[in-house]
């Protein structure tokens, strides 16, 4: 023992001695703290961002006992899953989910399509006035869309092609259904379009003219060139754009409130009365208790999405970094 | 012979393309940008009335009438004004290099960046109107509903991150910083959680751009012997410069389409029924944010450095 700690104290003293081994050990010593300190803050706000999850999913699946017993932190004694099973009654889950995620898909497709296209057209062709209409594209992008809202709003009141409105909800005009989320969408006005024209834009510039001009000598035309030559090559943008869009369509609440979507194709829209409806109908009176069944199915509506975007996470991430976010 | 005539050079039929390309997205911009700006003018002076039953409205113009009422009655409009551009003021210099700060701890490669890759962009799912209506709905419950009692309402936030704040800020007070000061940080330290959820695609954004800094000049700093610390201030920090003024635009406008005024102006109109005023929030707030952000890009892009 005594020899050992000899040794290691030779060791130390040779070290203080020598300046440059002092320089290697406090650059070692630095590192490691910097090392530490940079877990401490990650792990610390990831923390923050976590911490209402975990809150969320331990309340839903609390026993009412559990609710209201002060000694449970964190761990209920008595775990169930009775608050998922009514709230999923009472948000009438797998066919709304199953509506609000056909909805969000279509939309997502046409505004990929649409958004892609105009992005091409900006990057890639030439015209008078190009630069005016793209500083229009980034006025869209800044515009807040409340400012629209009211004239959107009257206009799909007042129009009616063919009654098609009154048909579906017994009031004259559009609003009420999901036809003008759709106009919109597909007129690249709908949910953040101009944000995605911008990064579609910046990702087609980025891409080598040769790939274009080798269709082109080939023989394809330019709608072709785009369809099955450009947007294959902009995987990663197209990649971005589709999580992007579908997480905010998803969640969507102020077009789907504007539009007046009924519930049952916006979840978004849903969720906001479970709690009221679980106390009507359930004569579920305790707030606490409420809550609980509040957070399951909050959690029931975030599921699609983060499942979405679990699986697109990596390529999501890769994508950006390669993406045209950055110009 | 006449085919001939009509045939177009390459340039040009490319520019038909361009044309026909984009044509979706102007139409759309006509008749949703430009025409509704119009329309939100005209009803911001005038009186609009709903047809019940067939359809459309008419208008019966005020004059300035609906922006007098704005400015000089209306119980809280000037008042939620203020307080959204204030906490959007705050709000951004935070927002802007927490995710600079952000962006840079998970640039490198390290163990584990994957995962702290995925949760930082949790917030963005997360913070879905979706959730967020839902709390607010439970809060209004919670504060006027007839059976809240206080003994329920003490008990219905375990999920709460609480922290005491009181003591840093006396702590620091003794040390003799000045208050206005300390009064910013304790704030930017209580909004900790808003800030994190707000800078999902901020973070995003620099991470893209850290990304695209070419290796090669942190290379040459390293051979100069510049330290870490001189790296940030004369290589990663001027190249991350112009994504600092898209990320200030965008937390700029993010932060006000989520604010108070555009609820107050959404109430105002599907609520109360009253179109004209409301239109006059909405053009208010959006000339204050439009005047905000010129200001601010402005002054920020006579700082920033472009590479290209």
């Amino acid at each position: 023992m005594k020899k050992e700690a000899k040794i290691l104290l030779d060791k130390t003293k040779r070290t203080l001695n020598d300046p440059l081994k002092m320089r290697i050990a406090g650059n070692e010593i630095k590192n490691v703290l910097m090392t530490v300190f940079k877990y401490v803050i990650l792990i610390g706000v990831s923390y923050v961002i976590i911490a209402p999850v975990i809150g969320m999913f331990v309340n839903s699946i609390k026993s009412d006992a559990d609710a209201f017993n002060p000694m449970v932190f964190v761990l209920p004694q008595h775990p169930t899953l009775e608050k998922y099973k009514l709230a999923i009654l009472r948000l009438d889950y797998w066919k709304t989910a199953a509506k609000s995620i056909g909805y969000t898909a279509g939309l997502t497709v046409v505004q990929l399509l649409v958004c892609s296209m105009v992005g091409y057209g900006f990057a890639r062709f030439d015209f008078p006035f190009k630069k005016l209409l793209f500083g229009c594209v980034v006025v869209t992008i800044i515009i807040p869309s409340h400012t629209v809202m009211l004239p959107l709003y009257m206009t799909f009141r007042s129009i009616d092609p063919f009654g098609i409105g009154k048909l579906l909800t017994g009031t004259p005009g559009l609003n009420g259904t999901v036809i003008p989320m759709y106009i919109m969408t597909l007129l690249g006005c709908g949910l953040r379009s101009g944000l995605f024209i911008y990064i579609f834009n910046q990702f087609f510039r980025g891409l080598p003219k040769e790939i274009e001009e080798a269709a082109f000598v080939d023989g394809a035309g330019m709608f072709y060139t785009y369809m099955r030559i450009m947007l294959v090559n902009a995987m990663p943008a197209v990649i971005t754009v589709t999580v992007f869009s579908i997480v905010w369509q998803f969640n969507d609440v102020f077009f789907a409130k504007l539009f007046l979507i009924p519930d049952s194709t916006a979840i978004s829209k849903r969720i906001a009365s479970l709690q009221g409806i679980i106390a009507n109908e359930d004569q579920i009176l305790s707030l606490t208790l409420q809550e609980l069944y509040r957070d399951a199915g909050a959690l029931l509506v975030i599921t699609p999405v983060a499942i979405i975007y679990l699986i697109l996470q990596k390529n999501f991430i890769e994508g950006v970094e390669r993406s045209g976010i950055v110009g | 012979m006449n085919k001939k005539k009509t045939r177009l050079s390459l340039s040009q039929k490319r520019m038909i393309m361009g044309y026909i390309f984009i044509l979706p997205w102007f139409i759309g911009f006509l008749l949703f940008y430009v025409r509704s700006i119009f329309m939100t003018g005209q009803f911001s002076l005038a009186k609009l009335t709903v047809n019940a039953n067939v359809g459309g409205y008419t208008l019966e113009f005020l004059g300035f009438k609906n922006f007098v009422f704005a400015f000089r009655e209306h119980g809280s409009f000037k008042q939620v004004l203020t307080t959204s551009v204030i906490n959007m003021l705050v709000d951004v210099p935070l927002v802007t290099f927490f995710s600079l700060f952000m962006a840079i701890l998970l640039n490198k490669k390290f163990p584990g960046r994957a995962f702290f890759r995925a949760v930082f962009f949790l917030p963005v799912i997360l913070n879905s109107g979706a959730i967020s209506a839902m709390m607010d709905l439970a809060e209004t419950m919670m504060n006027g509903g007839i059976s809240a009692t206080a003994s329920e309402v003490a008990t219905g936030d375990t999920s709460n991150i609480a922290f005491n704040i009181d003591y840093l800020v006396n702590m620091f007070m003794n040390l003799g910083l000045p208050s206005s000061i300390l009064g910013y940080l304790s704030s930017a330290v209580g909004r900790i959680n808003d800030i994190i959820k707000a800078s999902g695609v901020q973070i995003i954004i620099f991470i893209a751009a850290l990304q695209s800094i070419p290796s090669s000049m942190y290379e040459v700093a390293k051979i100069e012997g510049a330290t870490a610390y001189e790296t940030f201030w004369k290589v990663t920090f001027p190249m991350v410069m112009p994504h600092i003024i898209t990320n200030v635009v965008y937390t700029i406008v993010d932060s006000f389409t989520n604010s108070e005024v555009v609820d107050l102006a959404y109430k105002t109109a599907f609520t109360d029924h009253n179109y004209g005023v409301s239109a006059v929030f909405s053009i208010v707030s959006t000339v204050v944010t439009c005047a905000i952000l010129v200001i601010v890009v402005t002054l920020i892009q006579k700082r920033t450095f472009y590479y290209n």
